[in-house]
This record gives structure tokens, sequence and C-alpha cells, in this order.
């Protein structure tokens, strides 16, 4: 066995270990942390593949900023396990349901590939051999597919401010820190010096 | 040099080619690992010392001549401790924490170019290795805040993924203008970009984005005025609260390797890396200058330490957010706009 051919089952044996404990262990927090670890080995397999780019990029969003903001909420939880538990029967069919539905579409996938060859082709746009990585993959997002690139980010743009509008909510009352206003204080907009006369108070 | 060390020991210990380079590369890790460890006992004294002296104090000066053997010392000493671990405590996600923390630190190592050629791993992708790896090291604080189970440390942990990952926005639009300058991801081509002598440094046309990338490295690797995940008057130590013994020593190892990383980066990164300031010095060699450079930064880290005051927990937040994102969006859109008209964009 080669030394890739090793790195590979390394790689994804623990990808699919760890994508298994995601679901299976007690702990939301661990199943967090091994979420992070499934993600991390899956950037392994990406490197394996040649594709530097997308191994950086899945661990510098997913791992460096979506999992720490889980990370982040999970922690906070006051989770009550029992009463997780309850619903399990309840819940088994629809994820079972779930779960065929995801199984099917992906052995259509790699039963298309493996019945018709000449359609995997089709699919993938073969990287030029003298081109790095990085700008192949630039220069389909940005140059050959750049507006549907822009309406995806079109699209996210407008998710983020449906966000912020629907969580903002103006309260009455409500005293804000006005950072120009502080750092224009002086002396004499600030204090005023008053001479107290002995026994008398102001 | 590397080609002539792998074919004699090929030809002396009679290996074959793929053992040769895996023993090489396996020597290569040992002495680059081994190297950043006896620069962080360095610089942990050095970082003493200067601070010292600011304070108009005289800093370690009893173990070995001029307190040089100070931090070998505290090492052992916490080397033959006791480790504890606080009876609630999540015992596997508590020890896994430090030992998170100091591998990513030293991880980054391996793609930092000291020489032409002279680099452990010359990868392509080599900004985005470091900025992936460097955002890694959220984990080991946020774990270790997270299992300690104890309030300081979970505060003090969770403040610190918040500072992290806010000011990591703005280093990596920092990093953005630099890949746009060069054309190149690669650590090893953007110094050969600033070939030349001082003023053709990225620092002079980079100057405001190198300024956010020193104080976001500041703010990133924890150090004082953003040290508030560990601020002692509230957190009593923040995430490391509840550490002992090795496990302790791990964090620190872990955050002065990536302070001393945060150097490297901005010498390589805006000013000439392993290049003279002169062409007229070239002939001393590439690794001494940016070892000079790196030495030169950690000083100004330290002086940053001995002479500013904390940050309030709200304004390090907004200036991060507020001041330093648009800036440094802003740095983007400019320097892509004028690439874009000159037509040198990579």
């Amino acid at each position: 066995m080669s030394l890739t051919a090793i790195v590979f089952y390394v790689l994804s044996s623990v990808t699919v270990l760890s994508a298994v404990m995601v679901i299976a262990a007690r702990n939301p927090v661990h199943s967090v942390l091994f979420l992070i670890l499934a993600f991390f080995n899956s950037a392994g397999l990406f490197v394996l593949l040649g594709a530097e780019l997308l191994a950086m990029l899945l661990v510098i969003v997913y791992v460096g900023a979506v999992a720490v903001l889980f990370l982040f909420v999970v922690m906070m939880l006051d989770i009550n396990f029992v009463r997780l538990r309850e619903g399990f029967l309840r819940y088994f069919p629809i994820g079972v349901l779930i779960g065929a539905v995801l199984a099917a579409e992906l052995v259509f996938v790699v039963g298309t590939w493996v019945l018709t060859p000449e359609m995997a082709g089709n699919l993938r746009q073969p990287t030029p051999e003298d081109v790095t990585n990085t700008r192949a993959l630039g220069q389909l997002i940005y140059t050959d597919y750049v507006f549907v690139f822009q309406t995806a980010g079109m699209i996210l743009l407008t998710a983020m401010i449906g966000a912020i509008v629907l969580t903002l909510r103006k309260r009455p009352g409500v005293k804000r820190q006005n950072i120009a206003q502080q750092l224009a204080r002086s002396p004499e907009t600030a204090i005023e010096i008053k001479k107290v006369k002995t026994g008398e108070g102001i | 040099m590397v080609e002539s060390f792998k074919n004699w020991m090929m030809a002396t210990l009679a290996l074959s080619e793929p053992q040769a380079e895996i023993l090489l590369k396996t020597s290569g890790m040992v002495l680059l690992v081994t190297l950043v460890m006896t620069a962080v006992a360095f610089a942990v004294y050095a970082d003493r010392k200067i601070w010292a002296s600011m304070q108009l104090r005289r800093g370690p000066n009893v173990v070995g001549p001029f307190g040089l053997l100070q931090s070998f010392a505290d090492a052992l000493k916490l080397f033959i401790k006791e480790n504890i671990i606080p009876a609630g405590a999540n015992k596997g996600v508590f020890l896994l924490a430090p030992f998170l923390s100091f591998t990513v630190a030293l991880m980054s190592w391996a793609v930092v170019p000291w020489d032409e050629g002279w680099v452990f791993a010359d990868i392509n992708v080599g900004v985005l290795y470091i900025f992936a790896v460097s955002s890694l090291g959220v984990y080991g604080i946020i774990m270790s805040g997270w299992a300690s189970n104890s309030r300081y440390a979970f505060l003090g942990g969770l403040r610190s993924a918040a500072q992290m990952v806010s000011y990591e926005v703005s280093i990596g639009f920092v990093l953005v203008t630099v890949i746009v300058f060069t054309g190149s991801f690669n650590l090893s081509d953007i110094v050969m970009n600033q070939a030349g002598g001082f003023w053709r440094w990225h620092v002079w046309p980079l100057l405001p984005m190198a300024v956010i990338f020193f104080i976001s490295a500041l703010a990133e690797t924890n150090r004082p005025p953003f040290d508030l995940p560990e601020a002692e008057a509230e957190l009593v130590a923040g995430y490391q609260t509840e550490y002992s013994s090795m496990t302790f020593a791990l964090f620190w190892l872990g955050e002065y390797a990536n302070i001393l990383l945060m150097c490297a980066m901005i010498s390589v990164l805006f000013f000439g890396g392993w290049m003279a300031p002169v062409p007229a010095l070239d002939m001393i060699p590439g690794p001494v200058w940016m070892f000079l450079k790196i030495c030169l930064f950690f000083f100004c880290f330290a002086w940053v330490k001995a002479s500013v005051p904390r940050y309030r927990y709200d304004q390090l937040m907004r200036l991060g957010w507020k001041v330093f994102l648009p800036l440094s969006l802003l740095g983007v859109f400019v320097y892509s706009g004028v690439a874009l008209l000159t037509g040198t964009a990579g």
C-alpha cells in the first residue's frame, strides 16, 4: 500500500468515525468537537486530492469561524438530557426518511458516475496542468461564472440584512454611548469650578 | 545543500530514496521544533527583562549569567509539579486543550521562510495555511475555558474566543491586500517581491495595513493592551486559572510561540523577510536578517506591554468591528482598485 493510500484510509476513517460520534456523543459540546474533527479531516482529504485552496477555506471558514460560534452557543445552552432523549422515538421515522432520501441521492450520484463514465467529463472542467489551484478557482468564480457568484452574494446579503432587521428592536429610554461626544469633552465643558466659602456650603 | 545531505544519507546509511526523504523531513521537523522552543524560552526571558527595565526593575537575574537560564529553571520547576485536575472538570477535554494550543502554535512555523529555499514546507497557499492554523488556536482556549468547570475560566475562554474571531477578520483583509500586491499566496514569493533594499518593502505602500496588522496581532495573541482573557483583576487568570504543572506550561509555550510567529509574519509580509535593508549588506546571510527582524518586532510587542493600559471589553470590540473592519475593507477596495487600474494585479 502506498503512503497516499494509508493517509487516505486514516483520514477517511477518522472522518466517518467522528461523524458517527457527532450524533452518538451524549454531551453536545463533545458532539461539536467531533464535528470540528470531521471538518478538519475532510480538509485533509481535500489536500490529498490536490485541492489545497478548498482545504484551507474549509478550515478557515468552517473550523475557524462557523464551528466556533456553534461551540459558543452549545456551551451556553442549559440542556436537559433526559428530556432530549424522550422525543427520540417520535422523531425516529422522520429521521430515517431523511436519511434514506440522502442515501438514495448518494447512490444515484455515484451510480451515474459508474454506469456512464462519459458523464463525469461533462460535470467538471479539468484544470490545465500549468494553472495553480487558486487561480483556476478564481477564474471560475470571478470570471466565468461571475454573475451567478454575485447573485449568490446578493442573496446572502439579503439574508443577513433580513436577520438584522428581524432581531432589531428599538427600546425607549436606552442610554447610548457616543464615542465622538465623549472624546470631545474638555475640562471647560465637563466641570465647573466653584469657590466654596468656609462654613457656608454651596 | 539539502539534496547533497540526502545523497550522503542514502550512501552511508544504505537507505532507499523515500526512506531518506522521510528521515530528512522528520529530522527537519525535530530541528524546527527544537529551535522554536529554544527561541520561546529566551523570548519569555527577553519579555520579562524588557518589561522590568522599562519599570526600572532588574527582572530575572539569579539563574545563570544575567538570569539567562531563568526560563529553563521555570520549565523544570513546572515539570516536576503535580498536575491537578479539578473534580468537576471534563477530564478529556481539559487535558486535550493545552496540547491543542501548543501543537497549533508550532504547526504554523512549517511555512515560515528563512531564506531562499530555506523553508520546511514551501506550499502554494502558505498565507492561507497560516491563517487557517492560527484560527484553530482559539479552540485550545475555548475548550480549556469550558472544561475547567469554573466561572473565571469560562468567562476568560468566551472573551478570548470572541476577541480572536473579531480580530481575525481584519487580519484576513490585511492579508488580502498583501496578496493583491504580490499576486501570490506563497510566503517566499511575497518576500521575493520585496527584494532590492528597504525602499522596496511592502511597509511603505501598505503602511496603514501594516499598522492594522500589528495591532490585530497583539489582539490575536492576547497580549496587552488586549489581554482581557486573562485580566487578573477580574478573572484571576482567565482560561488558565485551573491549570497547573505541564498543562500550564504548554499554554505558556504556545502563547509565546504564537507571538514569535506573529513577529515573523510581520517581517515576512511587510518588512522584506530575509532580505537585507540595503543591497550592500547582502553578504550577511538571510536567516540572520530574519532573526534580527523577529527580535525587533518582539521588542515592540514587549514595549507595548510595558507602556499601554488594558482596554475595556466594549472598547476592544468597538476597535475590532467599528474601526479596523471598515478600515481594512476600505484598504482592500483601494489597493485592489489601484492594482486593477495600473495593471499590476497578479
